[in-house]
């Protein structure tokens, strides 16, 4: 489920809302479209909270293959 | 210059020789103004073509390496400024404007040759709406094609953390101005693309002249962001900048810290949407239990006093019962009346039946035929001996068996009843009451009567 993207998963959770609201769902499907809607907030909020806050300098080397470089900002400007 | 001083006569080529040196020495940087025609560009890449007005026209070649420096593309009848210098074609004698530099008239040089390429790229498709693509909710990384130093990379990291702290930028230096710039910016868009993970590509720089953008405004930028299969943001300059990579980009943002923004959606808005689908997926999910539980509730209620609602239940099974064995009972007896009459029929029908009447009736049948034919054989064998009886009195050969013969003459049969009718040597056949037989006459003689009682003669 980790390769879920984001979008994904926020447009299962708004059709699981839909699809609840709607009203028209027998109890046993409810509960299944619930639990899918709750599993779906979770990877949402997850992935929102995932920090990996990086910022990289992405240099090519000769053989042209990459590097990765710390960015280090410069604070004169 | 003392040439007219004396006759002197020169050869074709040294007065042309002294023509050039004129001209090139004092027409050495001119600025002409005029239309283009006869425009040629053999694939020497040099170019040829003759600057008019009403009044004359004049001969103009660039050579390639300056016509490589050109951002536009000139075309007949176009009215250019150009700078050159004179010079003379000995062969023919023309005299030319060697031309380093040229402009178009009017609009300045950069302004042309981005409208030059902005349409031809537009009829290529290259901006086409339907080709661009949807920038992603929320990118993990996020790949920068800038400068790394200046204002516009700071701005972008600003807003990025601002409104997102976890995300990875990936920052692709180039040159954003000057030679070899525009290369540098398709290279880095590029690498981008092959870098993996790399969700969305912002590519752009601060405000400046638009020499200092042109770098945005170069093909290989256009073709580098078309290509692209990352979506691409373009934010170069100032609000009011607009180049062909704006034109190219999936999405165009004014200025860098826009572009910055328009990626990211702030953090805080995307957790608040999460939080408020989620509120309502429990909130429905609590109406849609209490909904069951009401229901449950209602027919609770109805099954108050099971037992009354059993015993009706009962009442109405038995009764159903009774109504359906009657209505079984006549049906039965109404199909066993049918039964019965379709039997009987069956059995008056049956072949068996049927053949056994046909056999009777053949054996009756036979019985009075064969009476009637034995009485009639009798009839017939009555009369028949009767009819004998009387044939037998009749027949002359019952005369025989009192020892007459009847004579033949052979070989016709003929009956003989007189001797004339004979000679001897005649063959006759001679019948006998119970035989026949042949003889031959010796003699014949007419004889008295009373001979008649005598036997025959011999043979």
């Amino acid at each position: 489920m980790a390769a879920e993207k984001f979008e994904t998963s926020l447009k299962k959770l708004e059709d699981a809302v839909n699809r609840l609201e709607s009203g028209e769902l027998p109890l046993e499907d409810s509960l299944k479209v619930f639990e899918e809607g709750i599993k779906h907030a979770a990877i949402c909020s997850r992935k929102l909270n995932e920090a990996e806050k990086r910022v990289e300098l992405l240099v090519k080397q000769r053989d042209g293959s990459f590097v990765r470089e710390e960015f280090i900002a410069d604070d004169d400007l | 210059m003392n040439l007219f001083a004396e006759k002197k006569i020169l050869t074709v080529s040294q007065l042309t020789s002294l023509v050039r040196g004129v001209l090139e020495e004092n027409f050495e940087h001119v600025w002409v103004e005029g239309e283009v025609s006869n425009l040629s560009s053999p694939s020497s890449g040099h170019l040829y073509f003759t600057l008019k007005d009403g009044g004359a026209a004049l001969r103009c070649v660039m050579f390639r390496g300056s016509v490589k420096a050109l951002r536009f593309r000139p075309a007949d009848g176009m009215k250019l400024i150009v700078r050159g210098r004179l010079t003379v074609y000995d062969q023919r004698g023309d005299y030319q404007l060697l031309t380093e530099y040229m402009e178009p008239q009017g609009v300045g040089a950069l302004q042309l040759a981005f409208q030059q390429l902005k349409e031809r790229l537009g009829k290529e498709g290259l901006f086409a709406e339907e080709l661009k693509k949807p920038l992603p909710l929320l990118p993990r990384t996020i790949g920068i094609v800038t400068s790394p130093t200046g204002a516009a990379v700071h701005d972008m990291l600003n807003v990025l953390a601002r409104r997102h702290a976890g995300l990875h930028i990936l920052i692709a230096p180039v040159k954003v101005q000057g030679e070899g710039a525009a290369a540098e910016i398709a290279a880095a868009i590029k690498d981008l693309n092959l870098y993996p993970g790399v969700d969305v590509i912002i590519v752009g720089r601060g405000g400046g002249s638009i020499e200092d953008l042109w770098a945005f405004n170069e093909e290989v930028v256009a073709r580098a962001i078309f290509a692209s299969r990352v979506p691409v943001v373009s934010a170069v300059g100032h609000e009011v900048d607009f180049t062909i990579a704006d034109f190219v980009a999936d999405l165009r943002a004014p200025t860098p810290s826009a572009a910055a923004e328009l990626v990211v959606a702030s953090k805080a808005q995307l957790v608040a949407d999460c939080t408020g689908l989620e509120r309502r997926l429990r909130l429905a999910m609590g109406q849609r239990l209490a909904t069951a539980r009401g229901g449950v509730l209602l027919a609770q209620r109805s099954l108050k006093g099971p037992e009354l609602v059993i015993t009706r239940l009962w009442q109405r099974v038995d009764e159903l019962t009774q109504r359906g064995d009657a209505a079984v009972g006549q049906s039965l007896a109404h199909f066993r009346h049918e039964l019965r009459h379709r039997q009987t029929l069956l059995q008056h029908n049956a072949p068996l039946y049927r053949i056994r009447s046909l056999r009777e009736r053949l054996a009756h049948l036979e019985l009075r035929g064969s009476g009637a034919v034995g009485k009639a054989l009798g009839a017939c064998r009555a009369g028949l001996s009767e009819r004998v009886a009387r044939l037998e009195s009749l027949s002359p050969l019952a005369v025989l068996g009192r020892g007459f013969v009847v004579v033949e003459k052979l070989p016709a049969r003929r009956i003989v009843k007189s001797i004339r009718q004979l000679k001897p040597g005649d063959r006759l056949r001679l019948r006998l009451s119970d035989g026949v037989t042949t003889c031959c006459v010796e003699t014949v003689s007419a004889q008295e009567l009373e001979m008649l009682d005598s036997p025959s003669p011999r043979g």
